[in-house]
């Protein structure tokens, strides 16, 4: 299998304070991961400084995806190229459609793979098939995004994106924090009809209950800046049980 | 100097007496009156013009009320002292000697500015003000648009005409809304007003389709001192859209405009206008100051007025199109859309004055500043003694891209009558970096961000402009906020 992301040492800070602190990942296309962690422990940071926000500081490490320099490309560029961040707190953007938005992401893509502009009605026909997967009502389109959206509502409304564009590889920051246990089943059959060979799925979290539904392959427990423990779901489970701070003592 | 003026009025005058056989708008091309202003000054405009005694006596009457005002200073604007006998006031087409042969001698910068609004190849040179003589195109169009209107019975012509035409209608209503003494821009206008819109609704008539200063043929260069008097009579309605998206060049940098509405029992206006003279430079040099008086009155029960403005050009914007609730239940509504970028100053709002009983008005202004800009909603809601069960909404927000960029908001209110209810609801926001990395990682870029975050900031506004002037809005504030965000 061929590592389609590969973290080596990397080093983040945010403002003056070192937030990831020398973390390896690799990830090979067709997995699905699991970033497991007690607060603080910078979880969000890794998720963002991937998508390349300003203000996450890569102070050193390296970062490739498809075998090419990540830290290189501006975020819009990283997106463009199937990297997809799901946030944990998404905003809102007043007066702007869901469906514009959507609309205007997934030709920015196409712009810059060289293809035409989606057709508008085969894009709405996409994205209406999308919606009943994830359980959404057709009103939704023309609201503004994320718009006195429940935090639920938000969450979908990621899982929806992220299957629209099809990324290559999802980052899901806490997707299933602030779930209740039916809208944690539509968000699990959204990420999992997304698995492909070809794909793979960073999922950051803070529970293990949104495994028992999306089944990782690796689990990954990440403390002070770094990786601590790996390995595959029986971890989550473990963690479950006994909480981190036997790894902590560990580590 | 007045002895010279007089010779020179009367040059004028007799060239003007040779010329007008060959109709009017040919012979306006070979004069010009030297700068100054003075009685003489406004007495060879209207006779110019061929104006009835009435109108010549309004004028100086404008005139020697304006010389006992000063300009205004109250205004969150700056900018040096303006020499108002420096200027030109009969500048009839700055001999077309001086405007571009061709687009090819076209500043280049404006040219991409029309290609990224998609402004049609054949309107290119008449908003660039090339010397070209006639546009076929819309000559035809506007054509068929008058039949269309004569039928329903509206009268809808330039102001010029409409003097010659119907005297007596400009008699009745010219004047009563924004009297000649009103204000130090307004009397100016009204002392030398060159030309202008006029439109008249007859009772009851809905009119066929809207009205645009764009099918105003022959009445092309208006600029400077505008003048604009609609009437909408018991039962009528009428939507009139002024201004178009593509930036106009224009030699004269001061722009005094007025324009009145009147809206009689049960009658609508609505007015629409996108503003888009130039605005000076990155730097803040040049550019138009447009000092606007836009004032409607609902002068019949159940009466409606309406503006909708969306303000990207000029270095300076002094305007507050404003509505006088006189009729019962009359209602009056204001949406607007500033933007200023670079060096653009704003101060612009509306004043609902509520006088009859039952009267309703809305405000709806956003205000959204960039690079240097300043933006300024200045607003007025005044409720009369008489305004029984008066309301008002405002709702006034601002929108910062950048540091460097002002917003303010001076809302006066003066309620009068207990009864009365007013509701004020401001905001002040920045574009987040929050919002802008989200859209980032949906992979759009900072720039379409930006305009897709103002759009949606625009959108209570933008939706009461009429569909395709919605869409050109919207490509307009585009171009408008280009390299706000790096």
């Amino acid at each position: 299998m061929s590592a389609l992301l590969e973290v080596e040492d990397l080093v983040v800070s945010v403002g003056t304070k070192k937030v990831l602190d020398g973390l390896s990942l690799t990830i090979a296309a067709g997995s699905v991961h699991a970033i497991m962690g007690p607060n603080g422990s910078g979880k969000s940071t890794l998720g963002y400084a991937l998508a390349g926000r300003p203000g996450y500081e890569v102070v050193s490490g390296s970062v490739r995806y498809r075998s090419e320099n990540l830290l290189e490309l501006p975020p819009e560029e990283r997106a463009r190229a199937g990297l997809f961040l799901g946030f944990q707190y998404p905003v809102e953007i007043p007066g702007v459609n869901n469906v514009y938005l959507l609309k205007a992401a997934v030709n920015a893509a196409r712009k810059a793979q060289g293809q035409p502009e989606v057709d508008a009605f085969e894009f709405l026909k996409l994205v209406r098939e999308k919606m009943q997967l994830m359980q959404m009502d057709e009103a939704f389109l023309s609201r503004g995004v994320n718009e006195g959206f429940s935090g639920g509502e938000k969450k979908r409304n990621e899982i929806l994106q992220m299957l629209v564009l099809e990324p290559t590889l999802a980052v899901l920051d806490e997707t299933d924090s602030g779930l209740d246990i039916d809208a944690m089943k539509i968000v699990a059959r959204g990420i999992n009809s997304l698995r492909s060979a070809q794909r793979a799925v960073l999922l950051i979290t803070h529970y293990q209950r949104l495994l028992d539904h999306v089944v990782p392959d690796y689990v990954h427990v990440l403390a002070r800046g770094r990786i601590v423990k790996s390995g595959d779901r029986t971890l989550a489970l473990e963690l479950e049980r006994r909480g981190y701070d036997w790894i902590l003592e560990a580590a | 100097m007045a002895a010279e003026t007089q010779r020179d009025t009367q040059q004028y005058d007799a060239l003007v007496g040779r010329q007008y056989r060959h109709g009017f708008f040919t012979d306006i091309e070979s004069d010009t009156l030297p700068p100054g202003l003075n009685e003489d000054v406004v007495r060879f405009i209207s006779k110019k013009k061929r104006e009835p005694e009435f109108l010549t006596t309004w004028r100086l009457r404008a005139l020697r009320h304006w010389l006992t005002m000063r300009e205004p200073t109250w205004a969150h604007v700056r900018f040096k002292p303006i020499d108002y006998q420096a200027i030109s006031y009969y500048s009839a087409p700055k001999s077309k000697a001086n405007a571009p042969k061709s687009l090819a001698e076209v500043d280049p910068k404006l040219l991409e500015t029309y290609d990224k609004l998609g402004v049609p190849l054949h309107e290119r040179a008449r908003l660039a003000g090339v010397a070209v003589d006639a546009v076929f195109d819309s000559v035809s169009v506007a054509t068929t648009f008058k039949e269309r209107l004569a039928e329903a019975g509206v009268i809808f012509g330039s102001f010029s005409e409409a003097v010659q035409n119907h005297p007596e209608l400009i008699e009745q209503y010219l004047g009563t809304v924004v009297p000649h003494t009103d204000n130090f821009f307004a009397a100016l206008n009204s002392a030398v007003f060159t030309d202008g819109s006029f439109v008249f609704v007859p009772k009851g008539v809905r009119c066929p389709m809207e009205l645009s200063t764009y099918f105003r043929i022959n009445a092309a260069n208006t600029g400077q001192f505008e003048r604009t008097l609609i009437i909408a009579e018991a039962g009528s309605h009428v939507s009139y859209l002024e201004g178009c998206t593509a930036p106009m060049r224009d030699e004269n940098q001061l722009h005094a405009a007025v324009v009145e509405l009147v809206a009689l029992d049960d009658a609508e206006i609505k007015y629409s206008t996108v503003q888009n003279w130039y605005p000076g430079d990155e730097h803040g040099v040049g550019g138009i100051y447009n000092f606007v008086t836009k004032r409607g009155e609902c002068r019949g029960r159940n009466a409606k007025i309406s503006w909708t403005q969306v303000e990207t050009g000029s270095a300076i914007t002094w305007k507050y199109p404003s509505c006088v609730l006189r009729g019962e239940n009359s209602v009056g509504e204001f949406y607007s859309v500033a933007t200023t970028n670079n060096y653009q100053q704003a101060d612009t709002g509306t004043k609902m004055i509520h006088i009859g009983a039952n009267t309703r008005s809305t405000i709806v202004s956003k205000g959204i500043s960039a690079g240097h800009g300043q933006n300024t909603y200045r607003g007025l809601v005044k409720i009369l003694p008489s305004a029984h069960g008066a309301r008002n909404f405002t709702q006034c927000d601002s929108l910062l891209i950048g540091g460097q960029c002002g917003a303010h908001t001076f809302p006066y209110v003066e309620v009068k009558n207990p009864g009365a209810t007013v509701e004020h609801e401001a905001s002040t926001s920045k574009i987040s970096e929050e919002q802008l990395f989200y859209c980032l990682q949906r992979g759009i870029s900072a720039e379409d961000a930006v305009n897709m975050i103002v759009s949606g900031f625009c959108k209570s506004v933008f939706k009461e402009l009429p569909m395709e002037f919605a869409v050109e809005a919207q490509a307009l504030l585009a171009v408008t906020l280009e390299g706000a965000v790096g």
